[in-house]
Parts: structure tokens; C-alpha cells; sequence
């Protein structure tokens, strides 16, 4: 057996005391920056990415790879805690998380996201694995049509992600797709909408919306209604761990998030951002079960789907990355650069020049998900103290986590001025009943979609047809057909709203 | 004719004014066409697309009818302002704004100043408690943003350092 053999040269090198402390302290230094509002995995790899210059090689690595996956679960607890996503996967945990938190049920909120990452991580390495040269052929038969259209559909999933109005969430998708347009056009060098202000022509950043609409507009929101109306956090706390009840919808929900994660994340292009969104659509499309919470008012579903999927993607990303080359995100592009300064050229040459990396790098990915378990679960307790803050000395902590983080993203004023910006905006949205999270995954998406629109066109020699006489393209836009369809539909429509009546 | 829901009527006519300053915005860049796609050619098809959705949502709040009107509601403008104004409070602060010929004050003083406007942003204000939160905020994000991340902020007044 290739795999078991690969795997166990894998473990031989991650398992040597000095790598295990380098993806011990890996994980530790994630998840503590991770968990500040406002820093993502991009910035706080970005951050510590010079500390792991010294370092052999493989070392460096896997302490990068432990930083990875600590920050991306430090990002999950503040979307759970404090309705912030520190980065764009989060953006769907906030959704159910946020609600369980307020109902006293952040402790198991925590601990399915804990456990579902964990699960899905083991599942997504031994996919990586045993996979890995296999599946990067399917990445080649995308061409830009069929990534177009992929794209789509993933818009058309988020809809559902809205719980008003269909029409309203297909004209924030819109919106966002528009913002995102903002900046320089890679194609021609021309700025767009930058007002000759020159920190627009690099674009408005994700964290300054992300921050400004969910942050200041949900605080904003907060504070303007009565201290008994205030829907902040129930004083109570109903356990730290999920119930046995709680284990039973999370266990379909998990293996589903899995499924899906895994394979969205070998895309390349925002693989575990789409697989979150796509994962949580799903987990919305089954019925519920009698006496469950629906979704978006704090169902567990909601978390351990989307948490899932977005770390088996996490994972299955680097499938992409290690054998052909192509960073999938700006996290894997970041880990490209940290290969290119130990002088390892990412490519299909690493698996076979390079198997002691590529496979200890793999077996590390499995101890990092390991120690953040182990890391995390006795943390959850301290992380729920938190909720018991009164909100008035909590508010002005978190606007000044917001603004600190949108400064130190580019150490400059402008972001801070944009946020204020935003901040008014987001509150708009919410007296408009206008929901924000179609809005960031069209904003994300944008500037992609344009991309590979006009490269499949440029191809087709401007025939809009190529779009659906590719077999593979065709399907997923009739996929997303479908999907307007049945939601639009007046039965399902009614049931849909039915589902969001406040009981 | 009467408004059914305030609130579709009101974010349609938003998405309306955003379509049209996006497309009026995008003519002013190159077009192209299908096969060599100008700069203006994704935003201007993206801005008339948001026109439309926006002219179809302000149509069905003036026909669809709703229990309640769905109001707006009122606006609250203390909060409002008090939380936007804390956060342009900290970017003065920190940054310093020259054209008025403020120098930078540093993190520190800027985080004291947030807090303070920010906490009246809520219903109750208590002095004493407040600067015990900022120095409490202050001393951890020193801490944490310039001692361990080694973020480069300006901490102190640039006239004290220099």
C-alpha cells in the first residue's frame, strides 16, 4: 500500500519532538491572533510569516500549516461569540452561531465547530492522500466557463443564505458584486471608482465591510433599542457541551459539510469559502426535525455544516497548491511564497523530488486539527466567561478591535475612515431589512467572476453560447436554474417564510 | 398611490441610485464588447442588472400589501453617530489629521478617546468606570498589538517621542 507507506514517512518526520513543538506553538499563535476580531488567517500567516524564515524547510512549514489552522478556528469563535467573521468563511457561522451564543448555547456552538473541524480535517487528509494526484485532474477539465458558472451557482446557494426577501438578496449579491469591481482592473490598469483617491485603486478591503457592516451595524442596532428589548446574550448558560440530542443533528450535518467541503476545496479559486456557503444551503434545504430551532435562529446544524466544509476545504485546498502549483487563495499564496523563499518550487515535482516534505507536511495537517481539539475544548469554558461582560463595557471593546485591526491591515488611517463608512451602511441594511451576507460573498466573488467571464469569452471569440455547450458548465448553471426555481416557487416560498416566523 | 412596505420601498430606490451611479460610473470607462471586454463592460451590465432589481422592488412595495407597512422606523442617531464618531475619533487620534495641523497622538491617547466617546453611545456613563475600561484596553492592546505582534503603530504623541 502506497498510502499507508507515504503516510507513514509522513508521521515519521512530523512526529520528531522539535516539528511537533513547531505545530504546537503553530496552533497556539493562530488561534490567539485568530481570535481577535478583524484578523484572518491572510494577515496573521502574513505576521508571523518572518518568524518561520529561520527555520528548516519542513519546520517552517508545518508551523505555518499549524498557524493556518489555529486562526481559522480562532476566526470561528469570535463569529460565534461576538457576530464578527474575522474572515470570509466565518461569514456563515455567524449566522446560527451567533444565535446560539445568544441563547446561552455558545458552549456547544463551540464545540460542534470544534469537533466538526476536527472530523472533517482527518477525513480531508486522508483524502489529500490517497487522492491527490488523481483529483487534480478534474481541476484541469475546469476552464473559465465552467469556473463562471460555478460561480453563479454558488451565488444563487446564497440566496437562501438570506432570510427576507428573495428579490432584496439577489440585488445585495448585485451590490456586492459591484463593490468588488472597485480598484484596479488587472486586465487594462485602469482604475475603477477610485475617485482618484489612491488607497482605492488597490480596492475596498474585506475586513474594512466585514467589520463596518457586521460589527458597527450590529452594535449600532443593539444599543438603539431598549435595555429589555436588547438582544444581546441570555444571562444563562445551558451547558458547555452539545447534548446527546445536539449530537445527532450534528453527526448527518458534519458528514454532509465533510462530503461537500472536500470536494469543493480541490477548486481552486475560494474552494472552503464556497464549500461553507454551499454546505450550509444544503443543511437549509433538508426538512427539519420535529421540535428543532430553524435556521437562523440558532440552529446547531447551522455550525457544524458550514465549519465542517470549510475545514475540509482548508484541506483538500492544498491539492491544488502541492501538485500543481496554483495557489487557491490568498492563504495558499502566502504558503507559496514561504516555499519559494526555502527555495522549494510548488508543483507536481514536490510529491516525487520532495516526498519527506510533501508527506510530513500532510501528517502535520492531522496533528495541528488534533492539537486544536485538544487545545480548544477545555478553552470553551473560558471563552463562554466572556459572554457574561456586561455589553456596555463590551461594545466600546469591540468597536476598538475593529478599527485596531482595520488599521493594522494596511497601517493606514484611510481604512479607518472607510469602516465609519461602512458602519453607517451596515446600519442602513438593517433598518432596510436589507441582510449583509449575500452582499460579502458577491463582493468576494466579484472581481473572479469578471475574470473568468472575459477569459471564456475572449476564448469563445465573445460567443455567450460557450456557457452551455460545455457539458460540465451547462449543468451547474441549470443546477442554479433549478435553484431559483424551487425557491421561488409560491409553495416553497410560503414554507420558506414559514420557517422564519418568530415564534 | 400608497407605500405598502417603506422599508422595500426605500432599499429599492437605494439599489436604483447605487445600478445608476455604478452604470453612469462604468460608461466612462472603455465598454469593449463580448470578446475584448472594456474595463466598463462587467460593471455597466452589473449596474443597469441592480437598476432593474431595485426599479422591480420599489414596484412590489407599492402593489404587494403587508400587515404592517413594514416602517423604517425610527433612527437612532445617538448611537449612530456616537459609534461612527469614536471610530473617526481613533483614526484623528492615531494618524493625525495635517490639514488641520493636528500631529499624531499614538495609540494610546486614541484608545482612551474611543472608549470615551463610544461608551456614551450607551444608556448609562460612568466616569470612573470608563477610564478604568480604556486603561485596562490600552494596557492590553499595547500588549498584545505592539509588545507581542510588533504591529507598527505609532503608540505615543509624536511630540513626546519625537
Amino acid at each position: 500500500m502506497d498510502l499507508v507507506a507515504n503516510l507513514m514517512t509522513g508521521f515519521g518526520v512530523a512526529f520528531t519532538p522539535i516539528n511537533l513543538l513547531y505545530c504546537f506553538i503553530g496552533c497556539v499563535l493562530g488561534t490567539l491572533i485568530g481570535v481577535l476580531p478583524g484578523i484572518g488567517p491572510v494577515a496573521t500567516i502574513a505576521m508571523l510569516l518572518p518568524a518561520t524564515y529561520a527555520l528548516p524547510p519542513v519546520s517552517a512549514l508545518i508551523m505555518l500549516a499549524g498557524i493556518y489552522y489555529g486562526a481559522q478556528y480562532g476566526g470561528s469563535t469570535t463569529a460565534i461569540l461576538v457576530n464578527l467573521p474575522g474572515e470570509s468563511s466565518s461569514v456563515v457561522t455567524v449566522i446560527d452561531g451567533y444565535q446560539m451564543a445568544r441563547q446561552g448555547r455558545a458552549g456547544p456552538a463551540l464545540a460542534a465547530a470544534g469537533l466538526g473541524s476536527f472530523f472533517a480535517g482527518c477525513v480531508g487528509t486522508l483524502i489529500l492522500a490517497a487522492f491527490a494526484g488523481p483529483l487534480t485532474e478534474v481541476a484541469f477539465k475546469f476552464g473559465s466557463a465552467e469556473y463562471f458558472s460555478l460561480m453563479v451557482l454558488g451565488l444563487i446557494g446564497a440566496v437562501v443564505l438570506a432570510s427576507g426577501s428573495l428579490i432584496k438578496a439577489i440585488a445585495m449579491i448585485v451590490l456586492g458584486l459591484l463593490l468588488g469591481l472597485v480598484g484596479t482592473d488587472v486586465n487594462s490598469g485602469v482604475a475603477r471608482f477610485s475617485f482618484d483617491i489612491p488607497e482605492l485603486t488597490d480596492g475596498i478591503g474585506f475586513v474594512v465591510i466585514a467589520m463596518g457592516v457586521f460589527g458597527y451595524g450590529e452594535i449600532i442596532s443593539n444599543l438603539s433599542q431598549s435595555e429589555e428589548h436588547r438582544e444581546v446574550f441570555t444571562g444563562k448558560v445551558k451547558g458547555l457541551f452539545p447534548t446527546k440530542d445536539d449530537f445527532k443533528r450534528m453527526l448527518p450535518a458534519v458528514l454532509r459539510g465533510t462530503a461537500l467541503g472536500s470536494a469543493l476545496g480541490i477548486l481552486p479559486g475560494g474552494g472552503a469559502l464556497l464549500a461553507a456557503f454551499a454546505a450550509y444551503t444544503v443543511e437549509k434545504k433538508t426538512s427539519l426535525a420535529p421540535g428543532e430551532v430553524p435556521f437562523g435562529k440558532g440552529n446547531i446544524r447551522g455550525v457544524a455544516a458550514p465549519e465542517s466544509a470549510n475545514n475540509a476545504g482548508a484541506q483538500t485546498s492544498f491539492i491544488p497548491l502541492l501538485t500543481l502549483g496554483i495557489p487557491p487563495n490568498a492563504v495558499m499564496a502566502l504558503m507559496v511564497g514561504a516555499m519559494t523563499i526555502h527555495n522549494i518550487q510548488p508543483g507536481p515535482q514536490v510529491m516525487t523530488s520532495n516526498p519527506q516534505l510533501f508527506w510530513g507536511l500532510i501528517a502535520s495537517m492531522w496533528l495541528g486539527n488534533l492539537m486544536l481539539v485538544i487545545l480548544n475544548l477545555p478553552l470553551i469554558g473560558m471563552w463562554i466567561k466572556l459572554l457574561t461582560v456586561p455589553y456596555r463595557w463590551l461594545f466600546p471593546a469591540i468597536v476598538l478591535f475593529c478599527a485596531i485591526g482595520v488599521y493594522s491591515t494596511n497601517n493606514n488611517t484611510f481604512d479607518v475612515w472607510m469602516v465609519g463608512l461602512f458602519g453607517f451602511i451596515g446600519y442602513l441594511f438593517i433598518k432596510l431589512g436589507c441582510e449583509p451576507a449575500p452582499l460579502l460573498l458577491g463582493f468576494i466573488l466579484g472581481p473572479m467572476m469578471e475574470e473568468h467571464l472575459r477569459r471564456a469569452l475572449l476564448l469563445s471569440r465573445g460567443d455567450w453560447s460557450v456557457l452551455v455547450t460545455r457539458p460540465l458548465s451547462a449543468s451547474l448553471l441549470a443546477a442554479a436554474l433549478a435553484l431559483v426555481v424551487i425557491v421561488a416557487l409560491p409553495s416553497i416560498k410560503a414554507k420558506r417564510e414559514e420557517a422564519f416566523v418568530e415564534d | 398611490m400608497k407605500i405598502k412596505s417603506q422599508r422595500d420601498f426605500f432599499s429599492g430606490l437605494m439599489f436604483m441610485a447605487v445600478g445608476i451611479a455604478f452604470a453612469w460610473g462604468a460608461t466612462s470607462y472603455s465598454i469593449g464588447e463580448g470578446a475584448r471586454m472594456g474595463p466598463g463592460y462587467f460593471p455597466l451590465v452589473l449596474g443597469i442588472l441592480l437598476t432593474g432589481l431595485g426599479g422591480f422592488i420599489v414596484f412590489e412595495a407599492l402593489v404587494v400589501e403587508t400587515e404592517d407597512g413594514e416602517p423604517v422606523g425610527k433612527w437612532a442617531w445617538k448611537p449612530l453617530s456616537f459609534i461612527i464618531g469614536a471610530n473617526l475619533l481613533f483614526g484623528v487620534l492615531l494618524g493625525g489629521l495635517p490639514s488641520i495641523g493636528l500631529p499624531p497622538m499614538g495609540m494610546i491617547v486614541a484608545i482612551y478617546g474611543l472608549t470615551f466617546v463610544a461608551s456614551l453611545a450607551g444608556d448609562e456613563f460612568n466616569l470612573k468606570e470608563n477610564l478604568i475600561l480604556a486603561t485596562i484596553l490600552a494596557a492590553g492592546s499595547y500588549v498584545a498589538f505592539v509588545v507581542l505582534l510588533k504591529l507598527q503603530f505609532p503608540v505615543w504623541p509624536t511630540f513626546i517621542t519625537g
